[in-house]
């Protein structure tokens, strides 16, 4: 233990994704010894991401204004509508130049070990979209591990009523048990195009 | 096959050791507590990706070290594979082949295959249910590396559909959330849970037979063993499943079996927050003639069927293909009067690699005639 406000950032760093106790002791102390005009620029940029990050009102995906970027984008298919867990997934996909389509961010999976159900996904939103908008198409690219699957599954049952609309699957080809966002591009952009009808 | 070469740095008690080996019976003589088993421990790892004697990896690492390293040249039908893993507890392990990174560590499955025996098995006969299916479990997955999926799969279904239902029981009234969630775990459980259960009913029903003769081998004057596999779907399961000679246990009927008995114990379910059906309720059942071995047997037959159980496992996997397994033998010899070592000196030495500990060299069998180490402190010196 350090004395007070060093442990207390200890802490506040060992809280986020990916960084252990050791980590974030390191960080720490390289904070502590960097020159003040850089930890100037990390706290501006912090402080604006909190008040000016949002997110899409139509997709979900991280935004900077009322509508995404690709939302916006009249070229975008809008008959076609890729589900993902995260923001992070729809770069993945973008990355892949195979979908012309738009997006719908969950944000997350099934997950009743952490207490998510349907209520805490952006599933309502997904359903009134479809009922709205002319989609023909929703292409479901939740992670190819156990909360993506059955999150898949929850999905495929929602929609099965809508008349006319084709529901598929990203093809088998992902590693299992991965994540989406680490599937290498060329993998992806394969199960993009190969992806099955359910 | 064979390990040709094992090299473990940091693992257990031992800081170095680089032992060329070869194929044949291998003795490891030496007083207790030197790190005889600790090197076996370390072979049957790179087989099986777990330790025999513990649950959690931080009691591998040498005292006062951040990670083990253990090295093994396997030769497989000609063919020669390195394999190493580095051991750290709180991250996951990395694995390589042939100097070259896995994907996951779960990759280097299959390209060793052991059966190893050691006192820590009477367990197997006395322990609780849990440990007969995680013997049935390991073996699936050295006969087959893809269970290795199959199974963590189901146990995280498992364990999310166990939350949901603690979660819903809790709410009660009818919630439709809750429900079609639930009905989507249930497809999820019975999809992989049958795949699970085939396997295993599959697996007993060929093991069987080898277990029972290599019991009748090294327990002569004993009544008959035999081992059964008791589904928590009672008499839902189909008849002739997972018995000798019987129907083949597919998993597509099973799914729908277990889907409409998941349906059936709903209510109950949600009453006590557990799934109640599934092979994680299942049991591998040991019967010395017409009693269970469990609660029955005296300690020599208890022990004599546990060893009879790694035996037959070790009959059944060199009877298939993917290469005959390593044969790991941890302080067997102690434990027998003479009739019973020279049975089991026989098996071994038929073996096409078995490495055999004890304490003392009148406790090995003189059938079981190869190379000799001794284990002192530090060190492992050819004798
Ligand atoms: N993580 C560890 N770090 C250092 N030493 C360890 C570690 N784990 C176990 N040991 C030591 O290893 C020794 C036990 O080794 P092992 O079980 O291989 O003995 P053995 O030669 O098989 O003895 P026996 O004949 O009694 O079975 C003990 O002295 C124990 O203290
Ligand atoms: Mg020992
Ligand atoms: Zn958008």
């Amino acid at each position: 233990m350090y004395e007070g406000v060093v442990q207390d950032l200890i802490d506040e760093l060992g809280r986020l994704p990916g960084i252990g106790p050791k980590s974030a002791q390191r960080i720490a102390f390289h904070l502590l010894a960097t020159d003040p005009a850089d930890i100037a620029r990390l706290q501006e940029i912090l402080g604006k991401v909190r008040e000016g990050v949002r997110f899409c009102d139509i997709c979900g995906n991280v935004s900077e204004e009322e509508r995404c970027r690709i939302c916006r984008d009249a070229r975008r298919d809008p008959a076609l509508i890729c589900v993902v867990e995260e923001p992070k997934d729809v770069l993945a996909v973008e990355r892949t130049r195979e979908f012309r389509g738009r997006y719908h961010v969950l944000g997350g999976a099934l997950d009743p070990l952490s207490g998510v159900g349907p209520d805490q996904l952006r599933i309502k939103e997904l359903l009134a979209r479809i009922g709205g908008e002319e989609v023909s198409e929703v292409i479901i690219a939740t992670d190819p591990n156990t909360e993506g699957e059955a999150t898949a599954t929850y999905l495929v049952r929602m929609l099965r009523d809508f008349p006319g609309l084709t529901v598929t699957r990203l093809a088998s080809g992902l590693p299992m048990g991965g994540d989406l966002e680490f599937a290498d591009e060329l993998t992806l952009g394969r199960a993009l195009s190969g992806r099955r009808a359910l | 096959m064979y390990l040709r070469h094992l090299q473990v740095t940091d693992f257990r008690s031992w800081e170095h050791v680089d032992l060329p080996l070869e194929p044949g019976p291998t003795v490891l003589v030496g007083p207790n507590g030197r790190g005889k088993t600790n090197l076996l421990e370390a072979v049957g790892y790179v087989a099986t990706l777990s330790s025999h004697r513990v649950a959690t990896d931080a009691p591998l690492i040498r005292q006062g070290c951040e990670r083990a390293l253990v090295r093994l040249a396997v030769v497989n039908e000609g063919r020669e594979l390195t394999v190493e893993l580095e051991i750290a507890p709180g991250r996951a392990n990395r694995a390589r082949v042939n100097r070259g990174a896995v994907g996951r560590p779960r990759d280097v499955l299959g390209i060793l295959r052991t059966v190893l025996f050691a006192p820590e098995d009477l367990a197997l006969v006395r322990g609780d249910p849990g440990e007969r299916r995680r013997f049935l479990d390991d073996l699936l997955v050295q006969r087959a590396p893809r269970y290795a999926g199959v199974r963590s799969d189901y146990e995280k279904v498992l364990r999310q559909r166990n939350a949901l239902l603690k979660t819903a029981g809790k709410r009660r009234g009818d919630d439709p959330y809750a429900a079609s969630t639930l009905e989507v775990w249930d497809n999820h459980l019975a999809t992989s849970g049958a795949q699970l259960l085939a396997a295993r009913l599959n697996l007993v029903a060929d093991l069987g037979p080898h277990t029972s003769a290599a019991y009748a081998g090294v327990a002569p004057d004993s009544r008959p063993a035999t081992i059964g596999y008791r589904s928590s779907l009672g008499a839902a399961l189909p008849e002739g499943y997972g018995v000798p000679g019987g129907e083949r246990a597919e998993p597509e009927k099973l799914a729908e079996i277990l889907l409409d008995a998941l349906g059936e114990s709903r209510a109950a379910e949600l009453e006590r927050g557990v799934s109640l059906v599934g092979p994680h309720r299942d049991e591998l059942e040991l019967t010395l003639g017409e009693t269970p071995a469990k609660g029955y047997a005296s300690h020599g037959e208890s022990w004599s069927f546990a060893l009879a159980l790694r035996l037959g496992s070790y009959e059944l996997l060199r009877a298939e293909s993917g290469g005959e397994p390593v044969l790991l033998l941890d302080d067997v010899f102690a434990e027998l009067d003479r009739r019973r070592r020279a049975r089991l000196a026989e098996v071994a030495a038929s073996a096409e690699q078995v490495l055999v500990t004890a304490a003392v060299d009148e406790d090995v069998p003189a059938e079981l005639e190869g190379v000799r180490f001794a284990v002192t402190h530090g060190e492992v010196r050819r004798a």
